[in-house]
């Protein structure tokens, strides 16, 4: 899923300063799965932001609801006809959301109330991390289903590199290192000789190298 | 083909080589580079000139060792796969090649958020393995990366580095094999301190046969004080600092740090001698390059081959 973080609530507040009533979009996916952008937090949101405005002497109205999915125009082109009087969208969607809304509605001042960060995994209740880089042209299979792309800190195929220190990565001590972790599998599948293969460079047109990505199926299309 | 130049011709020839460790200035003065290599010419047979080390900025590697080549000294340019992609490495591949720098040491460079510029954006296109094999292919093959010929092959001297302190240990010797088998002819380790783990890795390195397929130079790092034992220890990742040594450089007084950091290189440098398939030492005396013609004296290395 994709994970995001909310934004610092001051910063929130900042963007918010020049309106007097906003819509507050939440997004019921990856948004509400880690627990920035569903309705439970648009609503705790919503408060604060009222409350803070209501103690400067500055009410603003904020209504709030949240789409079953932003990134998707079935939903967001519900919202047409409800999109009157408001000074500014925050959303609270991943940027996928967030850039829909202000594609769908380009009249509307939108603005972001997270950062998206990656995708990932839940590890455990409360921890999230990153898994793909979504570079589109996977080795998992040559790495034993764990991603030098996304987990080694300089992206080597032919790792470990030189920092790596009691399995940890050399830039954290919580973070494991991508290559201890290959290393350890290839021995427990009994094919550590298959590290000696040399990693080729890669083709990494296929990631965002190779510019905005795009996928058309052409039998899904109506 | 032109002929090889002299650390290629002193390994290949069978002698000890010594080569030193030489960082560049943080701006662009030409005369500090010129003052260190100053202080190595005559006691060692090439000049490892750093690319940007911990990635904080620094003149260019390729500059830095011109001025050393006009100075008469053999530079090896170090190339780090951190802020260049295959388009800009094989540019300069090419461009010290055109220079007459024949040594060409390729390694992945620590992560920007070590250095002076942590939110840079890095680049690590390629990995210090295929840089190694990029330069042979440029070189043997006589093609770029993406197939094309090269109108005037690069001739380089191909190093390589290895750690034989990080983890995990098992493979550290496969690793270099890899290297190897990619292209490279020489390689310098990390740091020695922990000497009966090296001996061990060197173990390893035997029993692959790896000895017999490139020169393996030991690095060595003269220590100024406890202080900067105990940073090593503990700051720098992929360091093994035995806590025998820290203790041993905090036993004596102050005025006697340097020397006695001295006593513990020189020492160092006859037990890794002693290892079959070690080729030669690779001194960093970071920021206390004066120090190694001293270190080489001390260490009866002084007397450089002179190879026609």
């Amino acid at each position: 899923m994709i994970v995001a973080d909310r934004k610092p609530f001051d910063e929130i507040i900042g963007m918010v300063a020049p309106c007097e009533r906003i819509l507050l979009i939440g997004c019921n996916e990856c948004a509400t799965v880690c627990a920035v952008g569903g309705a439970k937090e648009g609503a705790l949101l919503a408060s604060q932001i009222r409350m803070r405005r209501h103690t400067e002497g500055r009410p603003i109205e904020v209504d709030e609801k949240t789409l079953e999915r932003q990134c998707d125009p079935e939903y967001v082109n519900a919202l047409a006809g409800t999109m009157d009087g408001y000074d500014a969208i925050l959303s609270i969607a991943c940027g996928c959301g967030i850039q829909l809304i202000a594609e769908t509605y380009p009249g509307k001042r939108v603005l972001p109330g997270v950062n998206t960060r990656f995708m990932g995994i839940t590890e455990e209740h409360g921890i999230w991390a990153e898994r793909c880089q979504g570079c589109g042209n996977c080795v998992l299979d040559r790495t034993c289903g764990i991603c030098p792309i996304t987990r080694c800190a300089k992206s080597i195929l032919n790792g470990p590199c030189g920092g790596s220190q009691d399995g940890k990565c050399e830039l954290r001590n919580d973070t494991p290192c991508a290559w201890q972790l290959i290393i350890d599998r290839l021995g427990a599948l009994g094919e550590l000789d298959r590290y000696g293969e040399i990693e080729k460079p890669r083709d990494w047109s296929s990631s965002r190298d190779g510019g905005p990505r795009r996928r058309v199926r052409e039998d899904m299309r109506i | 083909m032109t002929a090889p130049d002299n650390l290629e011709k002193v390994l290949s020839r069978g002698h000890f080589a010594v080569t030193a460790e030489c960082g560049p200035p943080r701006g662009a003065d030409p005369e500090s580079i010129r003052r260190k290599g100053g202080y190595l010419k005559g006691s060692v047979d090439a000049v490892n000139v750093t690319d940007n080390q911990t990635a904080v900025v620094r003149m260019s590697s390729m500059a830095a060792c011109l001025i050393l080549k006009e100075a008469g000294l053999e530079p090896i340019l170090q190339m780090t796969v951190r802020d260049r992609n295959r388009i800009a490495l094989q540019s300069d591949i090419l461009g010290a090649a055109a220079l007459g720098i024949r040594n060409i040491l390729c390694l992945s460079g620590d992560h920007q958020s070590f250095g002076d510029h942590p939110g840079a954006k890095n680049v690590h296109d390629i990995d210090s393995v295929q840089l190694v094999d990029t330069v042979r292919t440029m070189r043997d093959e006589g093609r770029f990366l993406g197939g094309d010929e090269i109108k005037g092959r690069p001739e380089l001297f191909i190093g390589c580095v290895e750690n034989p302190f990080a983890d995990p240990f098992e493979i550290r010797a496969l690793r270099l094999a890899k290297k190897i088998k990619a292209g490279a002819r020489f390689v310098q380790t990390q740091c020695i301190f922990n000497v009966e783990k090296f001996a061990r890795w060197m173990a390893m390195v035997r029993d692959l046969g790896l000895h017999e397929k490139a020169f393996v130079l030991a690095g060595i790092t003269p220590m100024k004080s406890p202080g900067m034992a105990r940073y090593m220890k503990n700051s720098v990742p992929g360091m093994d600092v035995p806590d025998h040594l820290v203790e041993r450089m905090a036993s004596v007084p102050k005025e006697r740090h340097r020397e006695e950091g001295i006593a513990i290189c020189l020492e160092t440098i006859e037990e890794v001698k002693a290892i079959e398939g070690v080729a030669g030492i690779h001194i960093m005396a970071i920021e206390w390059e004066e120090i190694v013609p001293d270190i080489v004296r001390g260490a009866g290395l002084k007397t450089r081959p002179q190879e026609p």
